[in-house]
């Protein structure tokens, strides 16, 4: 299995770190993993977006533009790769803060309160987990083991008072998901 | 028979290839008995620039290296901190400083790097001969500013000393003149003076010498010398731009 | 133990850990991670110094200096600044000096943008520089090469006294993936013979790279050439992927051989007997491979993040005995496998 994912959002919202997590987790896994950020003028003020492919196999092209994992934690993410997810694919949308329903009728498509969860944390920045909590509730894509070592491997140190924020948001997404709609 | 006069042995036997009555030679000689007076043979990498000096690393007994037009203030940079037991001393023309090399003087100076720069300034451009330098006087002429240096086009002369001396780091820069004897041994004692800093590793230090470039300026040796009396010399007042030990700049 | 790093902080550790504690280099995106890696790292090193020059051309002189002395150092930039190292790339070469150059390229010409490209192969390859000289160049394809590849070039700039680029596009520079380091890269090399390190109990050194005399520098340059002949002899170094039965044999380097690996998987799906031939080095280029196969294959089609400036050497390699066809994106697009399975179907 190759999952191919585009992470999008705002600036500030954790996309880039929220793909970090998803890489680290599937090294830990044992998969072949990559993660690219589209760097570059777009990354200040306007959208954030990276790549994140997680394989048995060896990766080909780590820029994804047929993702078959969409998550879009804002309106103009939704709006600019919508119709780039490969049939059958997975859309994860962040319900707080896109009022606009999804069109396509042949994927997977999970709304999610994302940021409203974070902020019920305390913490709208801990979005970006809450959305980990819901692919991994939703999608599979990585195990919840290798994220939660991920995510002790990254707050560590002086982040490491974080981490226990970060492991509740992480179950409050993936909470969230598994109850029925 | 006793010898009262002999060749530093940081100078070999190469006659200089240098035009009657330049600057070059004599300069070559003053770093070389400094390098000798000092004990610093064995550790000086000295940088050839490009210019008429291109080929000094014919003369020195000690480690040579030739550098790009203008760069050798980095290249200097990469020894030094490679190797900070090395004395580093970079010749460099005024084409090749004040002009090519503008940046990289002024960033090595910035960072205080703690080496010697010797700068020859006869406002002309020698090897390639005899243009207009960054250095030129106004009104003076030369292969292209054959009216004169006109400040309407080409702007005035650049003081490298006074410039570099609005700097914090550097330790020590003088300017000084090969015009007469008394200047003769100014120049002398100068050079030896920023060797000497930069071995106890005081930082920075800068030599401008007024030289004569006989040659390009169309003069006879004595005419030369007359030329930089009355023109070169008020243009470039001698004299200690910079004496500042790097405990008082960091206070 | 795997780490997930990015390409520029990976290659960058690597090179500190073949010896390299000398970096000198000037900001620009995006591979501004090499001096912000080596700006921590390198002053707690013993004997470690990092500079930020005032320009890409003092970056590249002060590299003079260092390696002057027979230490391992290095410099990095991307397109514009790269342009600016081109003098003294030549000086380098010219005066033998070993040196490491990583090159980040991004979009061009002029300021272009920020995005990753491959346009400036033929400024690594075919000169760039002034005068009569080659520069090895060594193209990574993944995080895991760009460290494997930039011990390489140490390696190789030592053994021939010669510059060596680590080439790569923005994306290489920019991603993460699992790498794996070595604790210490060995350095095997003596410089003592011509170091700069002070003429201490020996004859001064002298490093120069003039020779007045018509014939001491044709002598010069012939001496050169052979070295470089030697070169293309024994480093030349290439990937193949299912080219053994292959009727249409892409060309691709760097990240697009990642993108063309997928595609040619595509293509064989589909019945189409595709295959791959990956330059890893760049100069020397590997003729011979391509010369081969030019033997079995119907076509070649280049693939580039560029207008097509590799597609010559694919052209020189196979020397008309079949068609070379060129597939490329610029301006910071990457070519996707569709678009070069189409590309390959298009000449079908």
């Amino acid at each position: 299995m190759t999952y191919e994912i585009i992470l999008a959002g705002f600036g500030g919202q954790g996309i880039l770190f929220l793909g970090k997590m998803i890489a680290l987790a599937g090294m830990i896994d044992g998969k072949e993993v990559s993660w690219i950020p589209s760097y570059g003028p777009e990354m200040r003020g306007g959208t954030a977006n990276c790549s994140v492919v997680v394989s048995d196999r060896r990766i080909g092209t780590p820029v994804v533009t047929h993702p078959n994992v969409l998550v879009a934690m804002n309106r103009p993410s939704l709006e600019k790769f919508e119709s780039t997810i490969q049939p059958g694919g997975h859309l994860l949308i962040n319900k707080t803060l896109i009022e606009i329903p999804h069109t396509r009728q042949d994927i997977d498509v999970t709304y999610l309160e994302i940021t409203a969860l974070a902020g019920e944390l305390g913490n709208p920045r801990l979005a970006n987990i809450v959305a980990l909590g819901g692919l991994i509730g939703r999608v599979g894509l990585v195990s919840r083991d290798a994220v939660i070592e991920a995510l002790k491997k990254e707050l560590s140190g002086k982040k490491a008072a974080l981490l226990d924020l970060n492991l509740k948001a992480l179950d409050a997404g993936q909470q969230a998901v598994l109850l029925p709609a | 028979m006793q010898k009262v006069f002999e060749r530093p042995k940081s100078l070999n036997d190469r006659p200089f290839h240098y035009c009657p009555g330049c600057g070059h030679g004599i300069v070559h000689r003053m770093i070389a008995e400094a390098i000798d007076e000092l004990g610093l043979q064995d550790r000086t990498v000295f940088i050839s620039p490009v210019g008429c000096s291109v080929f000094a690393y014919w003369y020195f007994e000690t480690d040579n290296v030739q550098a790009a037009h203008g760069r050798a203030p980095a290249v200097g940079t990469g020894i030094k901190r490679a190797n900070p037991d090395s004395i580093v001393i970079s010749y460099q023309g005024d084409g090749d400083l004040a002009s090519s090399g503008t940046a990289e003087i002024i960033h090595a100076a910035a960072r205080g790097e703690n080496f010697t720069v010797i700068f020859i300034n006869n406002a002309i451009y020698g090897m390639t001969g005899g243009q207009m330098a960054p250095t030129t006087l106004v009104g003076q002429a030369t292969s292209t500013s054959p009216y004169g240096r006109d400040p309407k086009f080409a702007g005035y002369p650049i003081h490298v000393s006074e410039m570099l001396a609005t700097l914090k780091a550097p330790r020590y820069i003088e300017r000084t003149s090969l015009n007469n004897v008394a200047n003769l041994t100014r120049t002398k004692r100068a050079i030896k003076k920023a060797l000497d800093m930069q071995n106890k590793g005081e930082g920075f230090t800068f030599v401008e010498v007024l030289a004569p470039c006989p040659t390009n300026w169309g003069l006879d040796p004595n005419e030369s010398i007359d030329w930089m009396e009355s023109n070169l010399i008020p243009e470039y007042p001698l004299g200690v731009y910079r004496d500042v030990k790097t405990a008082e700049v960091k206070s | 133990m795997k780490v997930l790093m990015k390409g520029n902080e990976a290659l960058s550790e690597a090179a500190i850990r073949a010896g390299a504690t000398l970096y000198f280099g000037y900001p620009i995106t995006p591979q501004n991670e090499v001096g912000e890696y080596m700006s921590r790292r390198l002053p707690t090193i013993p004997g470690g110094a990092y500079i930020q020059a005032e320009t890409e051309v003092a970056s590249i002189n002060m590299v003079y200096g260092a390696v002057s002395t027979g230490r391992r150092a290095m410099t990095s930039s991307s397109s514009p600044g790269i342009s600016l190292m081109m003098e003294g790339i030549s000086y380098l070469a010219g005066a033998e000096l070993p040196a490491v150059v990583v090159s980040i390229m991004r979009g061009g010409p002029g300021l272009g943008n920020i995005n990753p490209e491959q346009a400036d192969y033929f400024q690594a390859t075919k000169g760039g520089g002034h005068g009569s000289y080659r520069m090895i160049v060594l193209a990574p394809a993944s995080v895991q090469e760009m460290t494997d590849l930039t011990v390489l070039a140490f390696d190789l700039a030592d053994k021939y006294r010669n510059p060596v680029m680590v080439i790569a596009d923005g994306n290489l520079g920019q991603m993460m993936e699992p790498v794996e380091l070595k604790d210490s890269y060995p350095n095997n090399y003596d410089h003592s013979a011509w170091a700069l390190t002070g003429a201490k109990g020996r004859k001064g050194h002298t490093i120069t790279s003039i020779y007045l005399d018509a014939d001491e520098m044709e002598d010069y340059i012939h001496k050169l050439y052979r070295k470089y002949g030697e070169i293309e002899r024994v480093e030349t170094r290439h990937e193949e992927f299912l080219t053994q039965d292959a009727d249409v044999v892409i060309v691709a380097y760097g990240i697009v051989s990642r993108v063309v690996r997928s595609a040619v998987e595509l293509l064989r799906a589909e019945g189409i007997k595709a295959g791959m031939v990956r330059p890893i080095t760049l100069w020397p280029y590997p003729k011979a491979v391509l010369r081969k196969l030019a033997e079995t294959a119907t076509f070649f089609l280049a693939c580039e993040m560029s207008m097509g400036q590799m597609v010559e050497d694919v052209q020189l390699s196979v020397e008309g005995r079949r068609p070379v066809y060129f597939y490329g994106r610029s301006g910071g697009n990457v070519p996707t496998p569709a678009e070069v399975v189409a590309a390959v179907r298009q000449r079908m």
